[in-house]
């Protein structure tokens, strides 16, 4: 087991065509992710070659449409590389040829697309991962997404962060345990998964025994989420918050990530998770230690 | 990014949201002269700060002639409001208030949807009426497939208890304004007071109107409404060269790669802060994933501009790029800079061919680059460095 994304996964990438999609597929089929197919309406017909893990080549067809691609593949997971203009129908095609996952890298797509794209999804009732998120990785299974595949392997562990180079450090930190999945769910203000939605997921899977959540400051997820734990979770969370020396009123890095007035900040997400029974650490390595001794 | 109100004022306007006459001025003579333009009656004069509680400090006057708006202008302008020096004040034609309304539609980041509020008790904060009088503010979602059609936004006039007599005309004014939402790829668009006047128009008083910069490259046009009199120069100089900066005001730089593990930094620099004099990070870096030599240079080159910085933390966990094009990064960009780096670095790598990369700065041995080998460490190490020079 491991969440929303298996051994059995069928993965195909939209945007495979262009630099980051070409850099990317050559990375995920590297680790060992099953690439079915791309897709580009210019491009139908052709296929790409590309290293494969062991040493072999692998030519991936490419198709014009996501449609083609899942009859002609039975693919369950699109992974999306197009620029931000581009994604909305990039989205929309993935979610109307019925593709159950569908995982958005892009950073910059306006939030007006991404509240389009979600109703649309949701009334069809697609998981959508992103948009601005660095995917999701299942070590030793399948890995979507821009997530290092050799920094940790499998393990025990279940991790979901808004933040990507957070999600590297603290599998780092971790990498001797291991991890179930790790899911990068973005830092725009509108994303399809949420940390609840991840900690639902890992409660649900047997594999995992502890599950790291990695906040960042602005909205009001993380509060939501610790409510959540309080009332439905029964195996431990172990929290960190990033962005307590962030002044109100300013985009960090994030489209998300702001203060306002003075909703969303670190202070108050680290004190609703601490009142749920999370234990939550001031640095990446004290929250990677409280994990360490839960596990040992 | 935020609008003045003066310019949500022009972009109602462009989109048929009903407003009073308005001009802005800089100066007490552009204001006489838009006293004029108006009339030369009754205007209020008011300061263009994006704060609130502008009222309240004396940045919005009546004045009833040309020269008196000069004069009201002349006070108003330069003042400080809430840390906000004002540099432009809008003269805004005068109106015969009889009732105050409140109306707004803003992204509801939980939902992932919108919502729109509306009360027939306008004229206070809306924080302060959600807190008093929660019953007095309708809230009705808005699907972001349909928007605000004409149903919509007579379920928002009956749900806030508009009167019969003027429910046509906020039907509409609410139709505007959500065209205004969404043609101009709006986040927030409030108008506090939307009123009644005397003779039975529905204006709009006072507008705030929230951009989504992500949007940006499908309206060209929102380039000229940037505001770049407050911003700090070094932020100024970071954008042109497209690079993800914050000005803060302590004393170690810091460069990074990725927001959230940049926001990290700040946070274990500032607590590491405690033991070295209470030194704070002086800024927000992201270089990005692929922390290339020219990024590094032109990052390096912005901190080390910073007068109030002593010493510099970069932390780069490389995933994507490695840790050793990572280190002939920073190694190529000393060179690029040559004798403008002053400062000393610690740099803390880990992550992919992170030995390499600790291996090629070693050989480097440039006199100002101190390695650690933890973030919490290099926190540390950047904290007493910047200390010890203060």
């Amino acid at each position: 087991m491991a969440i929303f994304l298996t051994e059995a996964s069928k993965v195909i990438v939209q945007g495979m065509t262009g630099s980051e999609g070409t850099k990317h597929t050559t990375r995920m089929l590297a680790g060992g992710t099953a690439v079915v197919g791309g897709v580009n309406p210019r491009k139908a017909g052709t296929s790409v070659d590309f290293p494969g893990h062991d040493g072999s080549t692998v030519s991936v067809p490419v198709f014009g449409t996501v449609a083609e691609a899942v009859a002609a593949t039975g693919a369950d997971v699109s992974v999306i590389f197009v620029p931000p203009a581009h994604t909305e129908l990039a989205v929309l095609e993935a979610v109307d040829a019925g593709v159950p996952l569908v995982v958005i890298i892009t950073e910059g797509v306006p939030v007006d697309d991404t509240a389009q794209f979600f109703t649309a999804a949701q009334a069809k009732g697609v998981r959508l991962i992103g948009p601005n998120c660095p995917g999701l990785i299942s070590p030793g299974k399948s890995n979507v997404g821009i997530i290092p595949a050799d920094i940790a392997g499998p393990g025990r562990i279940g991790l979901v962060s808004k933040s990507g180079t957070l999600t590297y450090q603290m599998m780092y930190e971790l990498r001797d345990f291991g991890f179930s999945t790790a899911i990068g769910i973005g830092g725009d203000p509108i994303i399809g998964t949420t940390h609840i939605d991840a900690l639902e997921a890992f409660e649900a899977d047997p594999e995992t025994e502890v599950i790291v959540m990695i906040g960042e400051i602005g909205g009001d997820a993380e509060e939501r989420a610790a409510e959540f734990i309080r009332e439905h979770m029964t195996k431990p969370v172990v929290g960190y918050v990033a962005g307590f020396t962030a002044p109100e009123g300013k985009t960090m890095g994030h489209a998300g990530a702001i203060v306002s007035g003075s909703s969303g900040t670190a202070q108050a997400k680290k004190d609703a998770l601490e009142a749920a029974g999370v234990k939550v650490g001031r640095t990446p390595s004290e929250t990677a230690a409280l994990v360490r001794e839960i596990l040992s | 990014m935020d609008l003045f109100e003066y310019q949500a004022r022009d972009v109602f306007e462009k989109h048929g949201v009903p407003v009073l006459g308005g001009i802005v001025a800089t100066t007490p003579e552009e204001a006489r002269d838009a006293a004029v333009t108006l009339g030369g009656g009754t205007v209020v004069v008011k300061a263009q700060v994006k704060t609130g509680g502008r009222g309240k400090a004396g940045g919005v006057k009546l004045a009833h002639s040309p020269d008196e708006t000069a004069e009201k202008a002349a006070e108003i302008l330069g003042m400080d409001i809430k840390g906000h020096t004002v540099h432009r004040v809008m003269i805004a034609e005068g109106a015969q208030i009889d009732e105050e309304y409140y109306f707004s539609v803003l992204l509801d980041r939980a939902e992932r949807r919108y919502l729109a509020m509306a009360s027939v008790e306008g004229g206070m904060e809306i924080e302060q009426l959600a807190v008093e009088r929660p019953d007095a503010l309708a809230k009705i979602p808005v699907d972001p497939m349909v928007g605000i059609d004409d149903a919509k936004a007579r379920e928002i006039v009956a749900a806030a208890g508009f009167a019969a007599d003027i429910a046509d005309q906020v039907v509409d004014v609410i139709k505007a304004l959500w065209t205004v939402y969404v043609e101009e790829d709006a986040t927030l668009v409030e108008v506090n007071p939307l009123v009644k006047t005397k003779d039975g128009r529905i204006v709009a008083l006072d507008g705030k109107v929230t951009l989504d910069t992500n949007a940006d490259f499908r309206h060209p046009d929102h380039a000229e409404l940037e505001d770049t009199s407050e911003t700090d120069p070094l932020e100024t100089r970071a954008k042109a060269a497209d690079l993800n900066y914050v000005k803060l005001d302590g004393a170690v730089g810091i460069i990074g790669n990725g927001a959230g593990l940049v926001m990290s930094t700040l946070d274990v620099v500032a607590y590491a802060g405690t033991a070295h004099g209470g030194v704070k990070p002086a800024n927000f870096l992201d270089i990005g994933g692929g922390a290339s030599a020219e990024v590094m240079a032109a990052g390096l080159d912005i901190i080390l501009s910073d007068p109030q910085v002593k010493a510099v933390f970069v932390n780069v966990f490389g995933g994507i790029t490695a840790c050793d094009a990572v280190a002939t990064g920073i190694v190529q960009a000393l060179e690029i800079l040559g004798d403008h780096a002053t400062k000393p670095l610690v740099v803390r790598l880990d992550g992919n061919n992170v030995l390499e990369g600790r291996r090629i700065l070693a050989d480097a041995a440039h006199p100002l680059v101190t390695l650690a080998d933890t973030m919490d460490g290099g926190a540390d190490k950047a904290a007493e460095l910047a200390h010890a020079a203060a």
